[in-house]
C-alpha cells in the first residue's frame, strides 16, 4: 500500500499513467456536456414563469457546483503537499487555482446574465452572489501569490498556506454573508420560485453536471502535466520525451 | 539561554520601543484613518441625516484600511536588517515569538485607531448609542485584522511590492469581522440588543488568536526564502 502511495507522489509515474486516461476523459466529457447541452436547450420544457432564459441553468449550476469544489480540491492538494512533502500534490494545488477561478467567473458571469431577464438587473447584492465574488478574490489572491515567487517549491508552499487558512474562513464567510444578507435585504427578490425542479428539466442539468466534473478532472490533469515538465525539465526522462523519436 | 517567557515579553518590549523611536510612522495610519474619514462628507454629503446612517460602515472600512497600512511594518524592517532571520532560526517557538511581534505591532497600530474611532464618531454624527458597541467591536475586530494580516504580512514579506499583493491576500478574509462589526453598532443604534453580534466577533477574534500564529509562523518559514 505504502507503495502506491509513494509511486503516486513520483511525477514520471503520475505523467505516465495519466497519459493514458486523458482521451476516456476527453471523450467522457465531450459526451456528456454535448448530450447535456443539446438535451437541455432543445428538449427540455420551458420554464412557466421564466420561458427559455431558464435554460442557462445547464451552464451555471454546474460551474457554480465545481468553483467551490475546486478551492477543496486545491486546499486539500496544498495540506497534502505540506504534510507529506509531495511534490505532486503542490503542482496539483498550482493547477487548480486558475481553473477554479475560471470556473467561478463562468458561474458569476452567466449568473448576471440570468439575472436580467429573471431579475431585471444584472447585478444584486444577493447572499449567493456577494459569497461567489469573494470566493473569486480568494482565488486571486492565490493566483497572484504563486506569480510572485522566485522558485516554484515556495510559491507551493506559500499558496498552501493562504488556501489552509481561506478554507478555514469560507464556512464563516459563507455564514456570514448568508446572515447579512437577511440582515440588510428582506426578500424583494427571490431566487427561482419552485425549489424542486421538473424530473424532465432535472435530468440533463445532472448529465450536465456528469460532464462539467469529467471536464474539470480532464483540464486539471492537463494543467499538472504541463507543471510537471516544467519542474522536471531538468530530469532525463523529461528530456528524453522531448526527443523526437 | 533566555527563558520562554523572557524571549516572548522582551519581544514584545523590543518592538515597543523600536516603534517609540519611529513615531513618525506610528502617525501614519492614524492620519490615514482621519483623512478618509475626512473625504466621506466631501465625497458624499455633508448632512448629518446621511453621515449618521453610513457612518458604521464607513468608519469600520476606514479602520479595516488603516490597519491594512500599517501591517506592512509587521516583518518588512525585521526582515531587511536580517533580526527576522535570527528569530526564525532561534531555539523558541516560532509561533511565541510571532505572537509577540503581533502584539507589540497591535499596541501601536491596532489600538490607536480604535482609541481616536470615537473622534470619527463625532465627525460623521453617529448616533450616541453606537459609541460603545463601536469601540468594542473594534478592539476585537482590530484584533483579527492584525493577527490574520500577519499571514499575509508574513507570506509577502521578502516580495517586490508586496504591500499592494498583502491587501489583495488578506481582505477577503476580513470580510465576516466587517459584517459582524458594522451590524453590531447598527443594531444598538436601532435599539436593538448587540451581545449576540457581539459574541460572534469575541469568538472569531479567540479563534483567530488560537490558529493563526501557527499559521504565520508556517508562513514566515515560507517567506522568507521569497
Amino acid at each position: 500500500m505504502w507503495q502506491w502511495f509513494h509511486k503516486l507522489g513520483s511525477p514520471r509515474w503520475f505523467y505516465q499513467i495519466s497519459g493514458k486516461f486523458l482521451p476516456w476523459l476527453a471523450l467522457a466529457s465531450v459526451v456528456l456536456i454535448v448530450t447535456g447541452a443539446v438535451w437541455g436547450l432543445a428538449f427540455a420544457p420551458e420554464d412557466a414563469r421564466q420561458g427559455n432564459s431558464f435554460r442557462i441553468i445547464y451552464i451555471h449550476v454546474p460551474a457554480s457546483f465545481l468553483a467551490l469544489a475546486g478551492y477543496y480540491v486545491m486546499a486539500a492538494a496544498g495540506a497534502v503537499g505540506m504534510i507529506w512533502k509531495i511534490k505532486l500534490a503542490d503542482m496539483v494545488m498550482v493547477a487548480a487555482a486558475p481553473l477554479g477561478a475560471a470556473l467561478t467567473f463562468i458561474a458569476l458571469f452567466t449568473g448576471a446574465v440570468w439575472g436580467k431577464p429573471t431579475w431585471g438587473t444584472y447585478w444584486i447584492w444577493d447572499a449567493r452572489i456577494t459569497s461567489m465574488l469573494v470566493l473569486l478574490f480568494l482565488y486571486i489572491g492565490i493566483i497572484a501569490l504563486s506569480h510572485s515567487f522566485s522558485t516554484r517549491e515556495s510559491s507551493a508552499r506559500a499558496c498552501a498556506i493562504l488556501a489552509l487558512v481561506g478554507t478555514v474562513n469560507i464556512p464563516i464567510i459563507y455564514k456570514s454573508v448568508d446572515w447579512w444578507h437577511t440582515l440588510h435585504q428582506p426578500a424583494t427578490i427571490k431566487l427561482s420560485g419552485a425549489p424542486s425542479m421538473h424530473p424532465d428539466m432535472f435530468k440533463p442539468l445532472l448529465v450536465m453536471i456528469l460532464g462539467f466534473y469529467c471536464f474539470y478532472v480532464l483540464v486539471l490533469l492537463l494543467n499538472t502535466r504541463t507543471e510537471v515538465l516544467l519542474r522536471e525539465g531538468r530530469t532525463n526522462w523529461v528530456k528524453d520525451l522531448a526527443q523526437p523519436k | 539561554m533566555t527563558t520562554l517567557k523572557g524571549a516572548f515579553f522582551g519581544l514584545i518590549l523590543r518592538d515597543l520601543s523600536v516603534a517609540l523611536r519611529h513615531r513618525g510612522d506610528l502617525l501614519n495610519p492614524l492620519f490615514f484613518f482621519l483623512i478618509v474619514a475626512t473625504l466621506v462628507p466631501l465625497g458624499i454629503s455633508p448632512e448629518s441625516a446621511r453621515l449618521a446612517a453610513m457612518a458604521p460602515g464607513m468608519i469600520w472600512i476606514s479602520a479595516l484600511l488603516a490597519t491594512l497600512l500599517a501591517l506592512d511594518d509587521l516583518f518588512q524592517a525585521d526582515f531587511a536588517d536580517g533580526s527576522l532571520v535570527q528569530l526564525v532560526l532561534s531555539p523558541q517557538p516560532l509561533w511565541l515569538l510571532v505572537l509577540a511581534k503581533i502584539i507589540a505591532h497591535w499596541l501601536v497600530t491596532g489600538f490607536p485607531v480604535v482609541l481616536f474611532s470615537p473622534l470619527l464618531g463625532l465627525m460623521l454624527s453617529l448616533p450616541k448609542e453606537g459609541f460603545l458597541p463601536l469601540l468594542l467591536g473594534l478592539v476585537l475586530g482590530t484584533s483579527v485584522f492584525s493577527l490574520l494580516g500577519a499571514v499575509g504580512a508574513a507570506l509577502t514579506v521578502a516580495l517586490h511590492k508586496g504591500s499592494a499583493l498583502l491587501s489583495l491576500l488578506v481582505m477577503p478574509l476580513y470580510v465576516p469581522v466587517l459584517i459582524f462589526g458594522t451590524s453590531a453598532v447598527q443594531r444598538a443604534i436601532d435599539g436593538m440588543s448587540y451581545g449576540g453580534v457581539m459574541a460572534l466577533l469575541a469568538a472569531a477574534s479567540g479563534f483567530t488568536l488560537l490558529v493563526a500564529p501557527f499559521a504565520a509562523a508556517g508562513a514566515l518559514k515560507v517567506g522568507i526564502n521569497g
